[in-house]
């Protein structure tokens, strides 16, 4: 029978303002694009998902911004306490339909997360495109250098690097003609730009797709996205989706 | 633990015991199922079901409350066929109780999904009180003259006892109880969900795509406890009680105020085990207060 985990907090450290990385210990193995479901503490009821950034040695590591309520109560745990984790939930990035040439992860903002972890698993001929609002949110930036051959980092405002948008950056680096894969997450506007480029260039692409979740495991049906004309459960049925079947204008 | 009586008795079927899940929160059992043993409740209930496959609103669906939580899911789901090829199959594997929830658009809707449940299930739970949709719903719930013709009509056409599940956003909830006693209901299971609203003060923006949606958890459950004692002291139906229960002392509030079963619903949401946590501690508090037999203190409350 699966269960709930209750997870010792190893360590939090702040990654830009209002931005934790926490790591707990936690004793199954996820795939990457997987998330897990976080029960917030005291003052909140239903839990919160977050998406694995990285596993190794029955560690896990998450990494969330406060938004509202749930994450700031989460934010406010120290090392040594514990957390009630379910999970992990959901399904995974398709690494193994990467291909024969070089994978692409683009990531916007806190969409990056779930991106690290699946770049590890989709080898050294990984490069990374991310996007920031501004230069002090550019965060993970080693990281993403450490696993990917070349990390390609842009913000709104050109604070940072170049000013652009990520999909300026994918349609450059699709000139090479190298690209067999890529995989997605951040705004919604920014996944369908990159979707849309991915299909016109017939590019294997996967989205992970965000909505307000309840149980997190299918039972409730809340968190549905309209996936080829049907609302599927983002908790059950993805969160990972093929690009060309999201009904992004819905 | 041996000597202790969980049974109890719904309309002359008896239950293991008094813990149920409610309709809408645990799908129709697949995904819990892989949690516990779903042989350890008294009864399951199916997610709504309706003739054909309904889509449900567009998202956000949910919403959290202080204390609740607004859903406006719009009864999503596979239809009828869909239900009894797969899904009662599947509950039907374990050693419990099913209760099937139908919610056609019409009336007529739901005599023929009765019809076609047969003697499938336990029971037929009619919900006649989703605050989420046009048609239906609790349209037909908050007028005692078209639950008592409702009730009626379904009834004729069910094989096993009609449960009617009430709506709470109506002024005088044994009214509604006592029309659908009298159009034959065999019983009773109230609440549903409150209707309610949330806005983003900051985008100005309702935060459920429906604007507004059904409110459950904890918040409800003092109306819930309510509705349920009011409808014990003046309905001779057996009720299955439900609203923001969490804990087994929730559940033997709830008893104790005259329901003879109680159905778990947003906690499930909140963790997947509840409603066997539930039960644990639901035999704990009876073991506590040396109750021996559940059926001792349904409605045992010491009224003023
Ligand atoms: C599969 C998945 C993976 C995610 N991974 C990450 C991650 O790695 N890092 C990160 O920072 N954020 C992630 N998010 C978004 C994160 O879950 C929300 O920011 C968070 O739930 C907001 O909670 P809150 O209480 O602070 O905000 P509130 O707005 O107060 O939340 C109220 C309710 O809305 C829900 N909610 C609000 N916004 C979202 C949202 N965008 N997505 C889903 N539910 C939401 C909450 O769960 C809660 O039920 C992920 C979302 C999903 C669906
Ligand atoms: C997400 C969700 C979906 C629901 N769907 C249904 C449904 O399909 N049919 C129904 O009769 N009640 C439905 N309900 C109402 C519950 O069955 C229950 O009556 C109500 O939520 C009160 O109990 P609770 O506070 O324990 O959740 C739903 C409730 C929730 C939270």
């Amino acid at each position: 029978m699966e269960k709930t985990h209750s997870c010792t907090i190893v360590k939090k450290t702040m990654l830009c303002p209002d931005t934790y990385d926490f790591v707990v210990n936690f004793p199954q193995e996820p795939k990457p694009g997987q998330f897990v479901h976080i029960s917030c503490g005291e003052g909140v009821m239903l839990r919160r998902p977050m998406s694995v950034c990285d596993y190794f040695d029955n560690n896990l590591r998450f990494s969330f911004a406060v938004r509202g309520k749930g994450t700031k109560l989460l934010a406010q745990h120290s090392v040594g306490d514990k957390l009630d984790i379910l999970g992990p939930l959901g399904t995974n990035f398709g690494v193994d339909k990467k291909g024969d040439g070089v994978s692409l992860v683009i990531g916007g903002g806190i969409g990056i997360f779930p991106l690290f972890y699946t770049a590890k698993f989709l080898g050294e001929k990984t490069e990374a495109i991310l996007g920031f609002r501004t230069k002090d949110l550019v965060i993970m930036e080693d990281d993403f250098n450490a696993v990917c051959s070349k990390t390609h980092i842009v913000t709104d405002d050109g604070s940072y690097n170049c000013a652009g948008l990520v999909t300026d950056i994918f349609k450059e680096r699709l000139q090479k003609g190298d690209i067999t894969s890529v995989y997605t997450c951040g705004p919604r506007g920014m996944m369908k730009a990159v979707a849309e480029i991915a299909a016109e260039n017939d590019i294997f692409c996967e989205v992970s797709l965000e909505e307000r979740m309840g149980c997190g495991i299918g039972s409730c049906a809340v968190c549905v996205c309209k996936i080829k004309g049907k609302y599927l459960k983002v908790c059950q049925n993805g969160p990972i989706f093929n690009a060309r079947e999201v009904d992004f204008d819905e | 633990m041996n000597n202790l009586d969980m049974s109890v008795n719904i309309a002359g079927i008896s239950l293991k015991n008094p813990i149920v899940t409610a309709s809408g929160t645990f799908g129709n059992g697949w995904e819990i199922s892989r949690y516990y043993d779903l042989s350890e409740l008294g009864a399951v209930t199916s997610k709504a079901i309706t003739l054909s496959p309904k889509q449900g609103n567009p998202p956000p669906r949910i919403a959290e409350t202080d204390s609740g939580v607004l859903n406006s899911v719009g009864l999503q789901n596979s239809g009828i066929e869909f239900f009894l090829k797969y899904d009662l199959p599947n509950l039907r594997r374990y050693d419990t109780k099913v209760i099937a929830n139908i919610s056609g658009n019409t009336i007529e809707e739901n005599c023929e999904i009765a019809k076609r449940l047969g003697g499938e299930v336990d029971f037929i739970e009619l919900n006649i009180s989703c605050p989420n949709v046009k048609q239906g719903g609790v349209a037909f719930g908050t007028d005692p003259r078209i639950v008592y013709d409702i009730t009626g009509r379904v009834r004729e056409h069910c094989s096993v006892p009609l449960i009617v599940k009430l709506s709470p956003n109506v002024t005088d909830i044994v009214e509604i109880a006592v029309a659908a006693q009298k159009g034959g209901a065999n019983a009773l299971s109230l609440i549903n969900t409150l209707l309610g609203m949330k806005i983003d003060v900051n985008t100005r923006k309702p935060i459920l795509a429906n604007n507004t949606g059904g409110l459950s958890g904890p918040a409800v459950k003092p109306v819930a406890v309510r509705m349920v004692w009011q409808v014990a002291k003046n309905v001779d139906l057996p009720i299955i009680g439900m609203g923001g229960i969490m804990s087994g002392e929730d559940a033997a509030e709830f008893i104790l105020a005259g329901a003879s079963a109680v159905a778990v619903g947003t906690a499930n949401l909140v963790t997947p085990t509840a409603a066997l946590d539930i039960k644990k501690q639901f035999v704990q508090y009876l073991v506590k207060n040396k109750i021996k037999n559940v059926k001792d203190i349904i409605g045992a409350v010491i009224a003023n």
